[in-house]
């Protein structure tokens, strides 16, 4: 059983979360103008590294919110993901450095 | 034989058990094995293989041999077992079977969650000094050992510590340690397993902790019960621990020399603590042969306790071994040979050397080394927040484990975040070693520093931690001896030289496995089975690979260990299980009608973690003739469901019409207030994700639903896609699926139904896909049967009422299976039964759903690729049994297509031979190139996914038989949407006798709260001793977004739950008595706007208020965070799971936390709660 830091409600045990693959995968801005092949490699390639990774989870059973952290697969040691510097920002965007940071007030 | 005096056991009470029958006798304080060997049996049990006889070999939980069956367990550990009185025993013998008539085990077993700073593993001198050192620093602690009482080997030997017999120091700090409040002290409890992130989980006896007064301190002060919890009951602990303090000790091993297995051969520390322990002698004439120290001491207790000690054998003196043994005819010891000499004994001590108990050090995944001093493997660099003390890390004798230990318990409690005091200021300012988190590696076996120095020197009367004054003498290496070559020819030899007694393991077995050209261990482990057994080769696994170091030439160490894996010793499934049995085996969901249901008589099906009705057999009725009775009613009178479990989720903001563009492949911006429009939702590879029924409540405001097994995953999608994609999309989404109950009014006349439960309404300006709302109620007029058909939502409050009165007016109760009927007949889909995540809308027919004028949408660009645009993909097809040629044409309300209805027509059961669902589709019989498969069968109807067919192909459906069917155009019931709107002419009167009282379900004295049902059993429950419970019903509560409104609890980023204050608003009605439909709308928002009020959930959720001292005590047996109330103060609230169950937890009050649960969850939640305060 993992334990998860949430950047909202602080460490929890994994089954609180959900997994969310690979971070950093970017929805391609114009999906109609990219080649059959790289839209493939959009919906169907990820990394499968042994040692760290940039990963999303969501924290479902609790805040709901979508974040990333640096995992090991091999030693689960976790990492906050760069750009997660705390309670208040996402830092789930897929595309790195794109859209996702938001403040915990701000009114959707 | 006992002796006459000494020993741990309580002499003036005598425990009554029998052995194999025979009525024998014991002490409280003795364990089954000590009292069998105090009764003189000698042979315990068979060997699995050979069936050679066996005796006791150890004193604790490593025995390989004395595996018998107590009670209700087929095998345990007799070295293990604390003897009860009234213990009923038995030797096994060969193979175990499992009893299929066995009754079952009614003991009661449970699980808590428990953190803490500082979790110590083992309550040696190690582990208690481990412990005083971190608890008086201040932190959390817990310390646990797997026996009745702690001390570990001191309660086995004869150490004096500070001149006087260990048990004072064992006592004094067992005191000091039960004085600090947050310490908490386990017996009885075994850390079995050693998982990520420092979760250590470990099995207490609990019940016989309770008995006796010990373990399982309540927040509240837990009272030791009088016998009452004698039923075998254990916990299983889940521990998070910030650092762990593994002081598990070593085991003793033994020396693989022929006929080493027979009874009366035993480890000398095993003989040693029967005597000092158990006061219990082993035998009268004793040889010890030992490779260590320690061998000595046995020897030296042994003598003491007038055992004579024939001879010594000790290989680092004159190079001799015990070569052989003598048996009687039993094959019990009656001496041994020493190179060809014989020497009488009736009991050999042996003391191969020791292992440190490395095990959960190795699940951590901490790397071993072999030390070659030692001559064991320890435990090298930490992979967790961990650190080794005394024993198991190597550090043998008394003085230095508890040295070890204080250093351990200090560094531990420092590396928490907690000042070490215990060197009363003089500490060292090492560097803080927090294992693996900051430095990357650790050397676990690496000297403390500084630490060890500070020992027994100074400051004796101000530090309580201090290492005393110890008489034991200083310990030299072993002999690295692990065989004695067997002379290679006849009886014995290294063919009855054993290295896994349980597994009757040889050397000659181990040599068979290196001749076959084997290198690595675990290929030896799995050709012989060598360290398979239940004791997972505990006193074996180094002899092993000593063995087959000296059969390779290699070293032990390069030999290395097999895998160390939890559980560290046996656990039953049923203590895996704890209390999630039975009905609380898994959360169970039902809606607000469920009890109606029940009372109807309804057959339930599972849909994830909902109850549905199926159907409704009406005086022992088949399914086949109720659901034709319950199809009879909708497509010709006027039918009723309970839809409530469909998934329901606000869709609220500014761009939320651009969202569900987004995300939907039709278009939702467009939409007219109150109209309603189905939606199809794709994964971004295309396919069909879910489908729904969505309407725009107002401007900014969509009711989205969605099938009843998705909900999650579509709402999880939802906010995946806004939280990480489109984050700039002002939007935001509320789960109502609990708040609203359904019921679906279906038929051709089901128009004057629905008009009479929603007063308000005007029926006759009521077009299809359009919504309407009056008063509480919301009404639909979607149809998913293709007759006239009126989804009716309330509040959960009253869905039992509306459901009552639909059936007052003559509503037929039809459950899912005729749903399923009359969507199949439609041709409708279901997503999860037609679709599979490899289904496009286009392989449905459902081109006509997808748009072309969005720019994009999630999936779009998938349908262009060439897999999915190709035109060989399975496609939704009707499928009709071949013999009808008409079949096809569509049916009459009464006459359904294909052959006749069972149930109606009064041919149930007339031969017709229809495919079962998930057979496959061929061309041709004996065909076997798969076409596709049947995705829904009914009588009459069939849908599939065949590709290549188009109508009128006879194709072959094949699911064991050959059965030729037609394919046919999906539609088979009133292709042209004729009924939608009702029959003219079909329209009943309602029944004159309908009762007012039952057909106005709103009035206030309808209203009926999730756990109104349980209010008795909570006012019973009250004489818990500790803990009350109530809900708390009613309660008006929003969901609001952004700002933090002025009362209300965070969920979540921007996201609050605004609670009304029970205080002011509980007890009466006043907040449910909402107007009458056609009275005017409650909190009507002219414009529709969301507004600063957000989203009405007063009926998603009901609130359990548990309070008293030991609520804690409750909640800590499911919930899994940190409830420590200085972790979860007053006021502190947050999302998480409670008995598997999403829950919001409040803390209200020092001793009040409230419950809020989503009403689905809600009985089962009770239940549970009920169920744990039981077991307090």
């Amino acid at each position: 059983m993992q334990l998860i830091e949430c950047p909202w409600c602080g460490p929890r045990d994994e089954i609180e979360f959900r997994y969310g693959g690979q971070a950093g995968i970017a929805y391609p801005a114009d999906p109609a103008a990219v080649s059959d092949e790289e839209w493939a490699e959009y919906v169907f390639m990820r990394d499968n590294p042994r040692g760290w990774f940039h990963e999303r989870w969501f924290h479902v059973h609790g805040c709901r919110t979508w974040f990333s952290i640096r995992r090991h697969t091999v030693t689960h040691e976790i990492e906050r993901a760069p750009g997660a510097s705390g309670p208040g920002e996402h830092s789930a965007a897929r595309a790195t450095g794109g859209p996702g940071a938001r403040d915990a007030g701000d009114p959707r | 034989m006992r002796r006459e005096s000494g020993g741990r056991i309580d002499r003036s009470r005598v425990l009554r058990f029998t052995f194999d029958g025979r009525e024998l006798t014991g002490h409280p304080g003795d364990t089954l094995a000590s009292a069998l060997l105090a009764c003189g049996v000698r042979i315990v049990g068979r060997s699995v293989g050979p069936g050679r006889p066996r005796g006791i070999f150890t004193a604790g939980v490593e025995e390989p041999n004395a595996l018998v069956g107590v009670g209700d367990e087929p095998m345990v550990a007799a070295t293990a077992v604390e003897l009860r009185d009234g213990m009923r025993a038995w030797s096994l013998r060969g193979k175990g079977r499992l009893d299929p008539a066995a009754a079952a085990v009614d003991a009661r077993h449970d699980k808590a969650y428990l953190h803490c700073d500082v979790l110590v593993v083992g309550g040696g001198p190690a582990g208690l000094a481990a412990a005083l050192a971190a608890g008086g620093a201040g932190a959390r602690v817990v310390l646990l050992d797997g026996g009745p009482e702690f001390g570990g080997d001191l309660l086995g030997g004869r150490t004096l510590l500070d001149g006087a017999p260990a048990d004072e120091w064992i006592s004094s700090v067992t005191a000091g340690l039960a004085a600090f409040p947050e310490v908490r002290l386990l017996p009885r409890t075994t850390a079995i397993g050693y998982h990520d992130h420092n979760y250590v989980v470990a099995v207490e006896e609990r019940d016989a902790n309770r008995a006796a007064g010990s373990g399982t301190r309540g927040s509240g002060g837990g009272t030791g019960d009088e016998g009452g919890h004698a039923g075998g009951g254990r916990r299983l602990w889940h521990f998070r621990a910030g650092q762990v303090v593994l002081a598990t000790g070593a085991h003793e091993r033994s020396v693989a020399f022929p006929g080493n297995d027979r009874p009366g051969v035993m480890l000398a520390s095993a003989a040693r603590t029967y005597v000092n322990r158990y006061g219990v002698l082993p035998g009268r004439r004793a040889v010890v042969f030992t490779c260590t120290d320690s061998g000595h001491e046995a020897a030296r207790d042994l003598a003491a306790a007038g055992v004579e000690i024939a001879e010594i054998v000790d290989p680092r003196r004159d190079g001799a071994v015990v070569t052989g043994t003598l048996a009687d005819g039993e094959g019990v010891l009656t001496g041994v040979v020493i190179g060809g000499r014989e020497v009488v004994c009736d009991l050999l001590a042996v003391s191969g050397g020791w292992n440190p108990a490395v095990h959960l050090f190795s699940q951590s995944r901490g790397r071993l080394r072999f030390d070659d001093a030692l001559q064991a493997f320890v435990p090298h660099v930490s992979a967790q927040a961990e650190r080794s003390a005394g024993a198991c890390r190597g550090e043998y004798g008394t003085a230095a484990a508890i040295a070890d230990g204080l250093a351990a318990g200090a560094r531990a409690a420092e590396a928490a975040g907690l000042p070490a005091r215990w060197q009363d200021g003089t500490r060292e300012n090492g560097a803080s070693e927090n294992g693996v988190r900051e430095n990357g590696v650790r050397e676990s076996g690496a000297p403390e520093d500084g630490v060890r120095s500070a020992g027994p020197a100074g400051n004796r009367e101000r530090n309580p931690l201090r290492v005393p004054e110890c008489d034991e003498p200083a310990q030299r290496s072993p002999a690295a001896l692990w065989a004695v070559p067997g002379d290679g020819g006849g009886d014995g030899g290294d063919r009855e030289a054993f290295v896994d007694l349980q597994r009757d393991v040889t050397v000659a077995d181990l040599g068979r496995a290196a001749g076959t050209g084997m290198r690595s261990v675990e290929h030896v482990k799995r050709y012989t089975t060598a360290g398979t057994g239940a004791d997972q080769g505990k006193t074996s696994g180094a002899v092993t690979a000593g063995v087959v170091a000296g059969l390779l030439g290699a070293s032990p160490g390069q030999v290395g260990t097999t895998t160390f894996r939890p559980p560290y010793t046996p656990v039953a499934f049923g203590v895996l299980a704890g209390r999630d049995r039975g009905r609380l085996s898994d959360p169970v969901r039902v809606t607000a009608v469920h009890d109606r249901h029940v009372a109807l008589g309804a057959v339930f099906e599972n849909v994830g973690q909902w109850k549905r009705a199926r159907h409704y057999p009406a005086g022992g009725e088949s399914m086949e003739r109720a659901v034709g009775r319950e199809r009879r009613a909708a497509r010709t009178g006027v039918a009723a469901m309970d839809a409530s479990t469909l998934g329901k989720i606000e869709v609220g903001g500014r761009d939320a019409g651009e969202f569900l563009d987004r995300i939907y492949t039709n278009v939702f911006s467009a939409l007219p207030v109150g109209s309603c429009r189905y939606g199809l939702m794709c994964g971004a590879d295309g396919m069909v994700l879910d489908d729904g029924v969505t309407t725009r409540l107002a401007g900014d405001r969509y009711l989205m639903t969605t099938t009843t097994g998705n909900a999650a995953t579509v709402l999880d999608w939802l906010e995946e896609w806004h939280q990480t994609e489109w984050p700039h999309l002002q939007v935001s989404f509320t789960s109502v699926t609990d708040h609203w109950a359904v019921v679906a009014v279906v038929g051709p006349a089901a128009g004057p139904v629905a008009e009479a439960l929603v007063p308000g309404v005007d029926f006759g300006d009521f077009p299809f896909m359009t919504c309407r709302e009056s008063g509480p109620a919301r009404v639909f007029r979607i149809s998913f049967s293709g007759e006239l058909a009126y989804e009716i939502n309330v509040p959960w409050w009253y869905g039992a009422a509306l459901w009552e009165a639909a059936l007052e007016l003559g509503a037929v109760p039809y459950g899912t299976e005729t749903m399923h009927v009359l969507r199949a007949e439609k041709g409708f889909a279901i997503v999860g039964q037609e679709t599979d995540g490899t289904v496009t809308p286009q392989d449905l027919g459902m081109s006509w759903i997808v748009s072309r004028r969005k720019p994009d949408f999630v999936g779009r660009r998938s349908h262009t690729r060439p897999d999915t645009a190709s035109p060989g993909r399975k496609r939704l097809v009707g499928l009709v049994p071949a013999r009808s040629p008409e079949a096809g044409v569509p049916g009459t309300p009464d006459e359904p297509p294909g052959s006749g209805m069972p149930g109606e027509s009064g041919t149930a059961g007339d031969g017709e031979e229809r495919p079962t669902e998930g057979a496959q589709i061929v061309a041709a019989p004996g065909d076997r190139r798969m076409l596709g498969h049947v995705t829904s069968a009914y009588p009459g109807v069939a849908l599939a996914m065949v590709r290549d067919a188009g109508p009128g192909d006879r194709l072959i459906a094949f699911d064991g038989r050959e059965i030729p069917v037609t394919v046919v155009d999906p539609v088979f019931h009133d292709p042209g949407n004729t009924r939608r709107d009702g029959i003219p002419g079909e329209a009943r009167p309602l029944p004159a006798a309908a009762d007012p009282a039952v057909t106005e379900w709103w009035r206030p004295e309808r209203a009926v709260s999730p756990l109104a049902a349980f209010a008795g059993r909570f006012a019973a429950a009250a004489g818990t001793p500790g803990v009350t419970i109530r809900e708390i019903p009613f309660l008006r509560m929003r969901e609001i977004r952004g700002e933090a409104p002025k009362e209300g609890l965070r969920l979540g980023p921007g996201w609050w739950l605004a609670v009304e204050d029970p205080q002011t608003g509980a007890g009466g009605t006043a907040h449910i008595g909402m107007s009458a439909p056609g009275t005017g709308t409650e909190d009507a928002r002219p414009d529709g706007s969301p507004g600063e009020d957000g989203v009405d959930v007063s009926a998603q959720r009901t609130v359990v208020e548990l309070a008293g001292p030991r609520v804690r005590d409750v909640l800590m047996t499911g919930c899994p965070i940190d409830l420590h109330p200085a972790v979860f103060g007053v006021g502190a609230h947050t999302q998480t799971l409670l008995a598997r169950a999403q829950v919001v937890l409040h803390r209200a009050g020092p001793e009040v936390y409230r419950v809020f649960v989503r009403s689905s969850f809600a009985g089962y939640l009770a239940e549970w709660l009920l169920d744990a305060l039981e077991g307090l």
